[in-house]
């Protein structure tokens, strides 16, 4: 793994919140690789730092101290259009509650990263968006509204979503958190499919065993990374699917 | 930035939601319809009205004794004017045709049918000055003149009432103050009453017969005469008020003791009053445009707040505060231009229709189409500026988990 490029170089990051009298301190110095086709889990409890964590490396916020470094970019060197610029190029987001624009095709929403790249024209913008959407295997409900989808189906629209720039690493908050068991696993299945395929991902979650579909996991407690092993005994999402009893709705 | 693409964004969440964009341009519609309704007819009864009055004789212009009104106390009660001016003032280049006004109120019977009327003591040139012609029978003569002949010319107003059996009036002779007159001639429909006068209710007459037969005086009550071109009608004024003023000798730094008004400044006179009530409507109607913008902002911070998500959304995957800007700003634009080119229609048809109502013609003068076009551009952008810049500083991560 050594000869891979390095994505996420995080050194001595700190993160405090100040909130008039008390300082929180949210992350008190973090170092952190992430490599190149890496599946990353950033685990914890609430009030660990791991959201905070993730802000920061999806660069929608800024550290108090410390380095970040996404793809050879020092952030700390760039003002908040130039953030902008890089979550449109760099980075694909995927949240818990898919947030998908309603009334809007599910072609429509896959497209509006590229709405906010200015090199890339309409045809380009299309057929990147059907390609994506081709990509998490929902090529013929292209013209669905949000509300014409089941849950798994609008979280595929919006990991189509975050791939549709070709980021350099997909950030995912609690991407199963509001899916059941089965739809979990297919989406689980899916991002284990991405990964393959060579893509970066790093996904947080407090479910231990969404993690261990993961490569390695970096928990969080208190601010700190307490534990960043990789997985010994992952799993095979597409596996536990097909070992999954079928129900009767499916 | 790629406007273009911020322009799509725009429109596609205004198509998303077609009954709220309706609704919040309803107010600049209803705004823009009515200051582009009451600035038409404010132009159409202007021309209206000019037209009118125009009828008259544009090149008129009257001479009454009496000083204008300063405050309450009007001393014109002892000067008067005299066959002995008008012949001075005639001697003048600029006058076309000239003729003394005795004038009086009277009762005039025919048969068992009696009308209460005016009737103007002139000469023959009174019916050019005022653009009147003859519609049957003839003018009096000179010689009519000179001779005190009871004669006269009724308008149509006056022949219907009087000849109800549909008779022919000329020859026949009426009373007029129980002195019989002899019809001559009839006036033609000079058509609706125009400043509270009905141009078909008089009788005219020779002035010699009306001042000594009717009156019993030997001064004349006013003169009425067309300059030669009404562009000279400024000029020809001062002039006539220095010929009256040395008639009348006047010394120097004493108030005239005539009044001269030509029919150009009467014109004018009620173009500005006119003027004055268009803008006073046109500003009570630019009260409903300002109330549309604040609905506009009202629904566009509805909108910001409603979706907080959205916005967190489109910045996450790149959107910089500027992009954000823009769309909500394109958003209000788009809602006023909208609102306000409907309005501009709307507005043209209500003018049209309450024009043909009123039997006014009305008039949308482009100026008044640019004008509310670019307040509506204006209210847009006003009013769609303060919850633009509210999206647009709106922390990501707190909009994105916004619920």
């Amino acid at each position: 793994m050594s000869e891979k490029k390095i994505i996420i170089e995080v050194k001595n990051l700190k993160k405090e919140y100040d909130l008039g009298e008390v300082k929180v301190h949210a992350l008190r110095g973090i170092n952190l690789q992430i490599k190149e086709g890496e599946f990353v889990a950033i685990m914890g409890t609430s009030g660990s730092g791991k959201s905070t964590m993730l802000n920061i490396l999806g660069c929608l916020d800024r550290p108090s101290s410390g380095e970040y470094i996404i793809d050879g970019v020092p952030m700390n060197d760039l003002n908040k259009n130039e953030l902008a610029g890089l979550r449109n190029t760099k980075l694909g987001f995927v949240f818990q509650s898919y947030n998908l624009l309603s009334r809007t095709t599910a072609l429509e929403n896959v497209e509006l990263p590229l709405f906010y790249n200015p090199k890339i024209r309409a045809k380009e913008r299309r057929e990147r968006a059907i390609a994506a959407l081709e990509a998490v295997g929902l090529a013929d409900r292209m013209h669905h509204m949000p509300n014409q989808l089941s849950g798994g189906q609008q979280q595929r629209v919006a990991i189509a979503r975050s791939l549709v720039n070709d980021p350099v690493v997909i950030l995912a908050d609690e991407a199963t958190g509001n899916l059941d068991t089965r739809t979990s696993y297919e989406i689980m299945s899916l991002f284990q499919k991405l990964n393959e395929e060579g893509k970066t991902i790093v996904f947080v979650t407090h479910e231990p065993d969404i993690a261990r579909f993961t490569s390695r996991q970096v928990i969080f407690r208190d601010g700190h990374v307490i534990s960043k092993d990789l997985v010994k005994d992952r799993l095979s999402a597409a596996k536990m699917l097909a070992e999954l009893p079928v129900e009767e709705d499916f | 930035m790629n406007y273009l693409n911020t322009f799509k964004i725009a429109l596609t969440a205004i198509r998303r939601n077609k009954l709220r964009a309706f609704l919040t341009m309803l107010g600049i519609i209803i705004g823009v319809a009515s200051v582009i309704a009451m600035l038409a007819m404010g132009e159409g009864s202007k021309s209206y009205i000019k037209n009118q009055m125009s009828g008259l004789g544009t090149n008129l212009v009257m001479i009454m004794p009496g000083a204008e009104a300063h405050g309450p106390v009007r001393s014109s009660g002892t000067s008067k004017l005299e066959m002995s001016d008008l012949e001075a003032i005639a001697r003048n280049q600029y006058v076309a045709a000239i003729s003394p006004l005795v004038q009086s109120s009277a009762q005039v019977v025919y048969g068992n049918n009696n009308w209460s009327t005016s009737i103007y003591g002139v000469t023959q040139e009174y019916l050019p000055i005022k653009n009147l012609v003859i519609g049957s029978g003839r003018v009096f003569t000179e010689k009519e003149l000179h001779a005190l002949e009871k004669v006269c010319i009724i308008g149509q107003k006056v022949a219907t009432e009087l000849f109800t059996q549909g008779e022919d009036p000329l020859g026949k002779t009426i009373r007029v103050k129980n002195t019989p007159f002899k019809v001559i001639g009839v006036l033609p429909d000079k058509g609706t009453a125009s400043m509270g006068q009905d141009q078909n209710d008089v009788i005219i007459a020779p002035y010699t017969t009306v001042q000594r037969r009717l009156l019993s005086i030997d001064y004349i009550q006013g003169i009425n005469l067309s300059v030669t071109d009404d562009k000279d009608s400024e000029a020809a004024v001062a002039e006539f008020k220095q010929i009256l003023r040395r008639e009348h000798k006047i010394k120097e730094g004493d108030d005239d003791d005539f009044n001269i008004m030509s029919q150009s400044e009467m014109i004018s006179t009620v173009s500005t009053v006119i003027d004055a009530l268009k803008y006073l409507l046109g500003a009570i109607a630019g009260i409903s445009l300002l109330v549309g913008g604040i609905g506009i902002m009202n629904i566009m911070f509805v909108s910001v707040t409603e979706r907080t998500r959205e916005i967190g959304l489109r910045m996450s995957v790149g959107g910089r505060g500027n992009d954000i800007l823009m769309q909500f700003l394109i958003e209000a634009a788009v809602l006023s231009v909208l609102g306000g080119i409907i309005g501009i229609l709307i507005g043209y048809l209500l003018a049209t229709f309450a024009g043909s109502m009123l039997g006014v013609e009305a008039l949308v003068r482009p100026y008044s189409v640019v004008l509310s076009f670019s307040v509506c551009v204006g209210i847009g952008l006003f009013f769609g500026w303060y919850p633009a810049r509210k999206a647009a500083n709106l922390n990501p991560i707190d909009a994105i988990r916004y619920e």
